[in-house]
Formats: C-alpha cells, structure tokens, sequence
C-alpha cells in the first residue's frame, strides 16, 4: 500500500544545513498497521509528512496504492491518504462549526451527499448528531480529536497517517481512542501508518513497526518480538528499557547513539 | 514517614467564581509531606496542579483557597504576609513547572537566569553565584556548563530546558520541591536521566518532593507514596509499591486503561465513570 524508499529529507541550506531524514526505506502491506516510534528529533513525524505530501523537499521514491508520489500532489491523492495530527486543540478551526470542518473536504473534493456522510460519519467516530453544530471550544479534547479522526474519515481514505494522536489525551481517554481507531481499521478495511514515542500504544496498535534514530531506521520488527522484548540493536533495548517504568540502575546505563 | 512532617495540608479547597456559579477545583484534600517522594496522580481537571500552586499561595486569581491547615516547618502559609512568604517561596519551597519553553526568560541568558535565582536567596557575590550555577548546571549532567552557561533558552532542546529549570529550582538548596509534570514533554530515557537527577538530590540533600503527574507507572516506580485525585477530592492513597493493588475503582480502572508493551487485549477496558466517585 505504501512504499518509501530511500527517503532523505533537508531542512535549511549552506551551514546550517539538517538532514532530518537520511535514507528511510519501507513498505507497508494493504490492511496493515505499521508503527513509526522514535525519540523526538528521530524523524519520525518528518516522514509521515513527507508521505502525506505537506513536506515538498524530499528526494528518494513514495508510492501510495500503487501509485508513484511527485513532490506536489493531485487532489485525488488526498481521496485516498488522510492524516490525523497529535494536537486536537489545535488542528481544528476554532471558529467553524463541527459541521463545517466536516463539510470542507467534501465540498472540496466536489462530493455528494454532504448531509448523509456527516451524519454518519459523526455516528461511526461516536459522537452522533448532537454534536454536528458545535463549536471545537465545546467539546472536551477526547471529542475534539473523534471530530479530527470523523474529518479524515469523511472521504473514506484507504490510507490513514496517524501522528501522536494520543499523547494529548488522558489515559482513560487515549483508551477510548485507540479502541476506536482499532474498529474504525477492522471495519473500513484501512491501511495505518502511526507515529508514535509510546512503545505500549505501538504493541497495541501495531502489527509491524520501525525505530527510527537520527533519521535512520535502526530496526525493524514485528509486533511479537516488541511484546517478548526481543530487540536486536541497543538502541531499542534501551527504548524498551525506559518505557517499564523508573529505574536508578537503568538511567545511569544510558548513553547516547549517534 | 521517618520522621516530623515538613507539610502539612488539612481540608484544602479552591475554588473559582465563575458566571455560571462557583466552580470547585480542590474539595478537600489533606495530606502530609515528609522527606520522602510523595506523587499526585490524575486526570486534567482532578485538582493536582492547583493543590501543588495552592501550597505556594500561586493559585491565580479570583481562585479562593481555603484550609483548615496548612503548614510547612510550623509556618502557616495561609496567613503569612506576602514579604515572609517571598523567603519560602523559591528558596525553602521551590517549584518546577511542567514547560521549559514557558518558563524560561527567553530574552536572559540561561547562566544568568540560575545565577540570579541563587542571589535573589542569599547574599552571595556575582562571581560567587556564577561559580555555584556551574556547579548546579554540572550536578544536573549537563556536558560542558560554561558553554550552556551563555546561551539563551532557545538554543538548547527541551530535555536540556527541563534539566536547566531543575538546576534553578535547585541552587537555593530547597527543603521542599514541588515538581509539576516535570517530565512529561521529554523523551522516555531523557525523562529517566532527569528522574534520577532529581532522586538523587532527594536522598543526598534529605529533601522532600511533591511530584504531580498523569502518568500512572512513571509515579509507581519512582515515588515512595501516591495519592489518586479524581474531581478534586484525594480518592486513594497508597504506598507506591503497593499501587498494583489499588482498591479504588478509578484507580483500577486508570491501570487498567493503560496500553501494556505485552498486550493481547482485542480491546482496552474504559473508565465507566460512577457518579458516586465525586463523594468518595
């Protein structure tokens, strides 16, 4: 479904040059759910938006369902590949209505039915109608990100980016959303691609996943491995190590991995 | 606890005014502190971060709070004229908020930010608080001091902030420190070298902690003591060790919502939230 190979991404020029990605290669099989996790800085985010089209400066190859990527992409392409962001606070329009923010994409892409697909798509993220004419401001930040997840839906993609979408959230309410991003996948047959620094929403979410540092992947594995802790490179036992809990003996351990 | 308490927090309420009546944001709670680690859990809106302001009287206004006790080393901080709170607050009590970005002047150079805190509390020298903030900037593991020492707050990365606030916090020596999600917007091995930090400052100094966080394991581990706040009111309080048999229904239910490195669950229980909760 999605296929990155080779992926470098810059920012700035001359000296103060920063190669974000350098040389990030991976595929990702339709109906599959595939975790990005990595420390802040890793690159991580940086793919995902270079997948999703909002980052022009890249070189290397992305095919998405089948298709080669350019730099700038055709409308039809956002038919197909949704993101969700990791701040719910702040990437809705505060001053549109629920309602609104849902109609956007669909006027945009010159669909149909706006009415019927609002209306079920509020009621597939579990929210309902009641909520279609409110304001962002009224809504708790759990709610505020089901709208965000019903706005990415509203076009039925077949592809959805996923960037830190808990990690705003309380836990009780990062549970409701991961098991409603959990349905929404079994349901409308949808390929994930989650970025995430949490390795247990990753164990959860994921059937695949890679640990990305410095803007390289150290290592790829699969869900099971993460689950028995079998981590091949050092980096990622360290990860693993400091996503248990607090432990004196293992902070003094820790060194850095360039 | 070992031995004399160094807080002591009896039927603490604030409340806040609002067009729509008063809102209640702490119903209640009490709570020693000792030299020991003591962690405040909950959800946003569970009332943690304003018990932690209330102690140093930070509650913004027109928040009223209102205590049947509350005392540090016998000084009650309800009553005490703002001048002799300025000597507790920051020097004896001290607090490290949650953001570096926020917190930091951005336009004083991180050196002479510490610097300034350590003489603001003592009669030291401009070269006498310089040395100290090297040192302090040092004993929070930060590699070459005199470097970070000149810069400005948004040439070093947020692990680096949070670890500069600490050194702040710190210089003065404090008996108390109140930590307010201190760790939260680090990375999981740069949150566990800056715990270890403070740990150990805590058990080499005898200082005592307030550590307010969400984050259920991390306090687990890390603390001696915990207390559950749900809707303002102190639900539970257990020995950290202990938390794995936590009795409370919240409390169970937050533990289990979390996602685990192992988990087969098809899907996460969700917190049913009973209204009998809020009296409890």
């Amino acid at each position: 479904m999605i296929e990155v190979t080779d992926l470098r991404v810059t920012f700035g020029h001359g000296a103060d040059i920063v190669a974000a990605v350098q040389g990030v290669s991976f595929a990702v099989r339709e109906g599959e759910s595939f975790g990005l996790v990595g420390e802040s800085g890793s690159g991580k985010s940086t793919v995902l938006r270079a997948v999703v089209g909002l980052n022009h400066d890249w070189t290397g190859s992305i095919a998405v369902a089948g298709a080669a990527q350019s730099r700038r992409r055709e409308k039809g392409f956002f038919k197909s590949c949704q993101m969700v962001f990791q701040d719910p606070y702040g990437s809705l329009h505060p001053r549109h209505t629920i309602d609104r923010i849902l109609a956007e994409p669909i006027a945009i892409h010159g669909l149909r039915d706006a009415d019927a697909r609002i209306d079920r798509v509020l009621r597939d993220v579990g929210l309902g109608p009641q909520f279609r004419f409110r304001y962002p401001h009224q809504l708790s930040g759990g709610q505020r990100q089901r709208v965000a997840i019903a706005r990415a839906l509203v076009l039925e993609p077949r592809v959805l980016l996923l960037d830190e979408p808990t990690s705003a959230l309380d836990v009780s309410v990062q549970a409701e959303i991961l098991n409603l991003l959990k349905r929404l996948r079994a349901e409308h047959a949808l390929t994930y691609v989650l970025v995430s620094h949490n390795l247990a929403v990753v164990a959860t979410m994921c059937d695949r996943l890679a640990v990305m540092n410095r803007g390289r992947i150290v290592e790829e594995m699969d869900v099971e491995s993460l689950r028995r802790g079998a981590a091949r490179e050092d980096y990622t036992r360290q990860l693993l190590r400091a996503s248990q809990g607090y432990d004196r003996a293992a902070a003094d351990s820790f060194k850095d991995f360039a | 606890m070992s031995d004399k308490a160094l807080l002591e927090v009896e039927n603490l309420r604030i409340s806040f005014p609002t067009r729509t009546g008063v809102t209640q944001a702490v119903r209640g709670v009490s709570f020693t502190v000792g030299r020991e680690k003591l962690g405040i859990v909950g959800e946003s809106g569970s009332g943690k971060s304003m018990t932690g302001r209330a102690i140093l009287r930070l509650v913004p206004p027109p928040g009223v709070v209102t205590a049947d006790k509350l005392s540090f080393q016998g000084e009650d901080l309800l009553i005490l004229p703002e001048k002799r709170l300025r000597g507790i607050r920051g020097r004896r009590i001290s607090m490290v908020m949650q953001d570096p970005k926020f917190s930091l002047n951005p336009v004083m150079t991180i050196g002479a930010q510490i610097a300034e805190a350590y003489r603001v509390h003592s009669s030291a020298g401009k070269a006498e608080a310089k040395r100290r903030a090297l040192e302090m900037l040092e004993a929070v593991r930060i590699r070459n001091p005199e470097r970070v020492y000149g810069l400005y707050p948004h040439e070093v990365s947020g692990g680096m902030g949070q670890r500069i606030m600490i050194a702040m916090m710190l210089i003065p020596n404090p008996d108390l420190l109140i930590a307010d999600e201190p760790t939260s917007a680090l990375d999981v091995t740069v949150q566990m070298q800056v715990l270890a930090i403070m740990d150990e400052l805590c058990s080499s100094r005898g200082m005592g902690m307030i550590f307010v966080s969400h984050d259920l394991n991390l306090v687990a581990s890390f603390c001696d003591r915990i207390l559950i706040m749900y809707a303002g009111r102190v639900v539970e309080t257990c020995r950290a060790s202990e938390l794995h048999a936590a009795k409370h229904p919240y409390t169970r239910g937050l533990l289990d919502s979390l996602p685990r490195l192992d988990d087969t669950r098809a899907e996460l229980p969700v917190l049913a939230r009973d209204p009998s909760w809020l009296e409890g």
